[in-house]
């Protein structure tokens, strides 16, 4: 029994670390309907700056917190004002390649600039500590992490549908120039998109450094491919799929890692990802893919 | 109001408008007509700032040559499109929200969306409902209260009473000649020309990206050829 109560708090935690990844991806999505592959070296950034912060500046951890958090947040506006807004209107490719380019970019900036190998930061092993709840032993960190991704949820609902800019947002993603004809800023949405995005992969590159313990320049390629999968299962352009996608993925990997046989245990993401696409061949748009629905022309 | 002059729109490298010259004045309702592929939308986008093109489009006399499409609307122009375009994953209320967004009186904006909930009950009685589960017609007067609340200067209604059923096409008039007379600005594009010059004070037919005729309700109905072939009104 503690062992199956032990699984579901894994799932769940490791769900809502992919649900905050993916909604960093699918905020962005949802209204510039780009695929923001950078977002992993956005994560990197944070985990950098911890580094530095940790280095240079202060142990408290609370600030090192806060600074990661920050420099994810410019990160992303700092991107979307120089790499993004340029092709903000091209082909949905050319946004795409931008998006590898910078994500390529970035990374070679962290080899040549800071170091090809992991640095480590201790400062966040605090956050791990094993708790008793109910008598089932877990990670204080899964904890942080699940209630952490609750309050981004309804903080980011209560955004969403009491804000004018989160109505705005949310039309955007249907028929973002019928949002422009009613005067509203077309850069002040997308530049919020990615400082929500942005303020997201801080929040995910916490939880992340918290259990891996170190940065290096292809910190963010793992978590960005999760994200994007459960982007893909919730259905792209949806948020409420991509915190659905993010725990469908979570529940499915820890499901795998329980029930293979242990000689089957290399086999674990081939198994998930064939659940996943077992999943596409049901809803090949995603779980809660978003309607599509505009007027003829103008 | 708008004085539009040698206006040229192009998409891509197609010219779809070939340098045609209107002007609106202020209070006036004032009526694009012509068939499907006139050159109506395409203006009408022009006007927004969403087509690319050429010529001079001032309002109040300033030209918007270089005036982005949000600050064209910001200055007074509002549109309700062909095709309506509700937002229709946000409710009713939420649609009308957008439309007063770039207005800094928030409280009059709650004011005036309580206003048109009693102009419209049925809006009102579905204020919580998705726009996209509303009828043909009330998805029309919710995108024209819509580009109301902004508090426009003029209001562009581009087909209007396309896809609607006679008797709420009549109704959707009626909002326009109540409008109309209490003195908005409307420049009209509509294929129901019959309908149209009836509340309008002047009218321009447009047909291959040209004007070929223009005049008040009454000279525009003389042309009765020119009419009945680019319009359908004998």
């Amino acid at each position: 029994m503690d062992y199956a109560a032990q699984q579901i708090i894994n799932a769940l935690s490791f769900g809502a670390e992919y649900a905050l990844l993916a909604l960093g991806l699918a905020i962005v999505f949802s209204v510039m309907g780009l695929v923001n592959f950078a977002h992993g070296e956005v994560i990197a950034v944070g985990g950098y700056t911890m580094v530095a912060f940790a280095a240079l500046v202060t142990a408290n951890p609370l600030i090192i917190i806060v600074g990661a958090v920050a420099a994810t947040a410019l990160t992303s506006v700092a991107l979307e004002r120089v790499a993004f807004r340029p092709v903000r209107y091209a082909d949905p490719t050319t946004g795409l390649l931008t998006a590898f380019g910078v994500s390529i970019v970035l990374q070679n900036l962290f080899l040549l600039f800071i170091s090809p190998r992991p640095i480590a930061v201790t400062s966040l092993y605090f956050l791990d500590a094993p708790v008793m709840v109910f008598g089932v032993q877990i990670s204080s960190l899964q904890i942080f992490e699940s209630v952490t991704t609750v309050v981004v949820i309804i903080g980011l609902v209560l955004f969403l549908q009491r804000t004018t800019l989160g109505l705005a947002m949310r039309a955007a993603s249907l028929d973002f120039e019928m949002v422009r004809l009613t005067g509203i800023r077309a850069n002040r949405v997308f530049a919020l998109a990615f400082l929500i995005s942005g303020l997201l992969a801080g929040l995910a590159c916490i939880f992340i450094m918290a259990r891996r313990g170190s940065v290096d320049p292809h910190f963010g390629f793992n978590p960005v491919l999760k994200a994007f999968v459960a982007c893909v299962v919730g259905g792209f352009g949806s948020l409420p799929g991509a915190v659905l996608g993010g725990f469908l993925l979570g529940a499915v990997e820890v499901a795998m890692l329980v029930l293979l046989p242990q000689e089957y245990g290399g086999l674990k993401d081939a198994f998930v990802f064939g659940i996943i696409a077992l999943v596409l061949v049901w809803r090949p748009d995603g779980i809660l893919s978003p309607a599509k629905e505009k007027g003829d022309k103008l | 109001m708008l004085d539009i002059q040698n206006l040229r729109v192009f998409h891509g490298p197609i010219e779809a408008v070939h340098g045609i010259s209107l002007s609106v004045g202020t209070g006036q309702c004032v009526a694009l007509l012509g068939p499907n592929g006139a050159g109506k939308t395409s203006t009408i986008s022009a006007i927004c700032g969403i087509a690319q093109a050429s010529g001079t489009i001032a309002l109040e006399g300033a030209d918007l040559a270089k005036v982005t499409v949000e600050d064209r609307i910001g200055r007074g122009i509002a549109v309700s499109p062909e095709g309506r375009r509700i937002f229709s994953n946000l409710s009713v209320e939420a649609n009308l929200r957008i439309g007063g967004g770039i207005r800094a009186d928030r409280e009059n904006v709650r004011a005036d969306i309580e206003r048109w909930f009693d102009t419209f009950p049925i809006l009102g009685e579905r204020r919580a409902q998705p726009g996209g589960t509303l009828s043909g017609g009330e998805q029309q007067m919710l995108a024209i209260a819509r580009a109301l609340m902004s508090k426009p200067k003029i209001l562009l209604l581009d087909e209007p009473s396309l896809g609607l059923a006679p008797r709420i096409v009549a109704q959707v008039f009626q909002m326009i000649s109540t409008l109309r007379a209490e003195g908005m600005t409307i420049l009209l594009v509509e294929q129901n020309a019959r309908q149209a010059l009836q509340i309008s004070d002047y009218g321009y037919l447009l047909n291959n990206g040209r004007i070929q005729a223009e005049g008040t309700a009454e000279e525009l109905g003389g042309s009765k050829d020119m009419m009945a072939k680019l319009t359908g009104l004998g």
